[in-house]
């Protein structure tokens, strides 16, 4: 949990952003900062924007036709969508973990060194500790060290989401945005990866359909609702004392 | 319950239920006899002409003795050149269709040259091949020209399976690439192809099975009646397998006495094609092993 009264530095700022899908006004006038080394949670009923707002994080939309964005997004100060912003640049800054897990069709190793490989690492031994770094930080290396040469389609759910979050970090991304990472697993399953997220220690923008997951593992909380950014604020409070109505009545479970 | 109508009573249903399978059935009986009596009345016709001297000779005293050799080897070349033309072509027309294009007036316009592509009669490939190869490029008939005429001719099926393939690769390849910092053609290259691969390769060898088979196309592009030797280059002239069949059942000098080299020689030819189509359901099934998505 954040200390109440030291403010954390801004990783992700948000300025007023619209999105629209063709007509369909997807987001509405959205700001708000995200803060270093935090887990934000991003709540709300299913097509209410949380999710299409992860992916302008890191430029995951730019291949939907007929999208339009208007105001500003800042990585680091950064404008992600500014003219000499590079896309490929920003994903390897800003990686993310997909809802359903899509390792490649490869070897356990050899997914985890995609990212490496494409930036030119290219030598085994510096592979290998990155492979073997990636996998600690996942919690997957004691499970997988032996079977680094077999085919991640082989493992479990949980272990394949697992190495799917181990490829994204194998890049030391400065930010992480997972896009309901448990919703396709089983609750132990679901368990493992939340431990993760809890004790990561690194920057992460969660989307979840769950709320009890997101009292469980966030410091902040944003509610989304109709394309608009109802409430963000402290976990704890968002959930105990909200300040909205419609917070309200989406955590009381009186719609969604 | 509610009774059973006059004409819905449960022996009725079964009655009528037999029935309709009865016919079911009987046509699949039908279309398997139908297979089996072509390739039966091939068998008892070719059969005889069959031996190792007939696969690995080349024709004596007017075709009417000796082997296939040169035919053998005209059509394995031909085929292969066709699949050296429509590979590069199909596979990149599939990965732009299918990666690329945004859906426009330029895709409509190519799908529809694809799609009418593949309803052209062969005989107009091999009228087109003669005009443009042979003639303005120059080739002659050749091993060039009806490699190039065949390859026109499998292209719509080249593109048509490989962009199936591609498209079959889950969104979910695409995005973890791109998300790990990789460019489209990056994604394209190392995530989808290799993926895709299979699909892809599977529609080629089948339609390497189809050139094979092909006459028209290569009638006047590529193919001799007789050659003394096997082809030094690319721009001589071969003869292959189809218009073997062809040359001897209808402007030989010895039509009725070379019937057995007909069937021989059909025999042959429906063996590779067959034997392709094998080659590509293992090809499809080895690649495919241990992947599920």
């Amino acid at each position: 949990m954040p200390e109440d009264n030291k403010k954390r530095a801004v990783v992700i700022s948000a300025r007023d952003v619209d999105f629209f899908y063709g007509d369909f006004h997807a987001l509405k006038g959205v700001s708000m900062d995200i803060r270093e080394r935090e887990v934000t949670a991003m709540i709300g009923p299913s097509g209410c924007g949380k999710s299409t707002f992860l992916k302008l994080l890191n430029r995951m939309n730019d291949f939907v036709p007929g999208a339009r964005l208007a105001g500003e997004i800042l990585v680091r100060g950064e404008p992600v969508y500014g003219p000499d912003a590079d896309p490929v640049d920003i994903r390897r800054k800003v990686g993310m973990v997909f809802q359903r897990p899509n390792p490649f069709p490869k070897s356990i190793y050899d997914n985890i060194c995609y990212g490496p490989r494409l930036i030119g690492i290219r030598r085994k031994p510096e592979l290998d500790a990155l492979v073997e770094k990636a996998l600690k930080a996942a919690a997957l290396w004691d499970e997988v060290k032996d079977l680094l040469g077999k085919s991640a389609m082989d493992l479990s759910g949980g272990q394949q989401q697992r190495v799917c979050i181990a490829r994204a970090l194998a890049l030391e991304p400065d930010i992480l945005l997972m896009d309901e990472p448990t919703s396709a697993l089983d609750p132990i399953a679901t368990a493992k990866v939340e431990e993760w997220i809890k004790t990561s220690g690194l920057s992460i923008v969660i989307v979840t359909h769950n709320m009890q997951q997101a009292a469980r593992i966030s410091d902040r909380t944003a509610f989304f609702y109709m394309g608009e950014l109802v409430e963000f604020g402290k976990t704890l409070e968002l959930f105990t004392r909200p300040r909205e109505k419609r917070t309200e009545n989406y955590i009381t479970g009186r719609f969604g | 319950m509610l009774r059973a109508r006059r004409g819905f009573e449960p022996r009725r249903r079964r009655r009528r239920e037999f029935v309709a399978i009865l016919f079911i059935r009987l046509t699949g009986v039908l279309v398997c006899a139908i297979m089996v009596s072509v390739l039966a009345f091939l068998i008892v016709n070719g059969a005889g002409a069959l031996s190792l001297d007939f696969l690995t000779e080349f024709p004596r005293d007017g075709m009417t003795a000796g082997g296939i050799l040169p035919a053998i080897e005209g059509t394995l070349i031909l085929a292969l050149g066709a699949l050296l033309t429509a590979i590069p072509l199909g596979f990149g027309a599939a990965v732009y269709l299918a990666e690329y294009a945004r859906p426009g007036p330029m895709v409509s316009v190519i799908r529809m040259g694809v799609l009418n592509l593949s309803g052209v009669p062969s005989v107009v490939f091999g009228l087109f091949g003669l005009a443009l190869f042979v003639k303005a490029f120059g080739f002659g008939r050749s091993i060039a020209a009806g490699s190039l005429t065949l390859g026109l001719l499998i292209l719509p099926t080249v593109v048509a399976a490989s962009e199936e393939a591609l498209r079959q690769t889950p969104q979910s390849f695409r995005e973890a690439a791109l998300a790990l910092g990789a460019s489209r053609w990056q994604a394209i290259r190392q995530v989808v192809l290799p993926a895709a691969m299979p699909g892809m390769l599977t529609g080629a060898i089948l339609a390497l099975g189809r050139a094979a088979g092909e006459t028209a196309p290569i009638v006047f592009t590529a193919s001799c009646a007789y050659t003394l030797s096997s082809p030094g280059s690319v721009f001589q002239e071969v003869m292959a397998l189809s218009t073997h069949i062809l040359n001897l059942a209808t402007n030989g000098t010895h039509i009725e006495e070379t019937r057995p080299q007909q069937f021989g020689t059909a025999l042959v030819l429906l063996a590779m094609v067959l034997g392709l189509s094998l080659c590509a359901i293992i090809v499809r099934a080895k690649l495919r092993k241990g992947r599920r998505w």
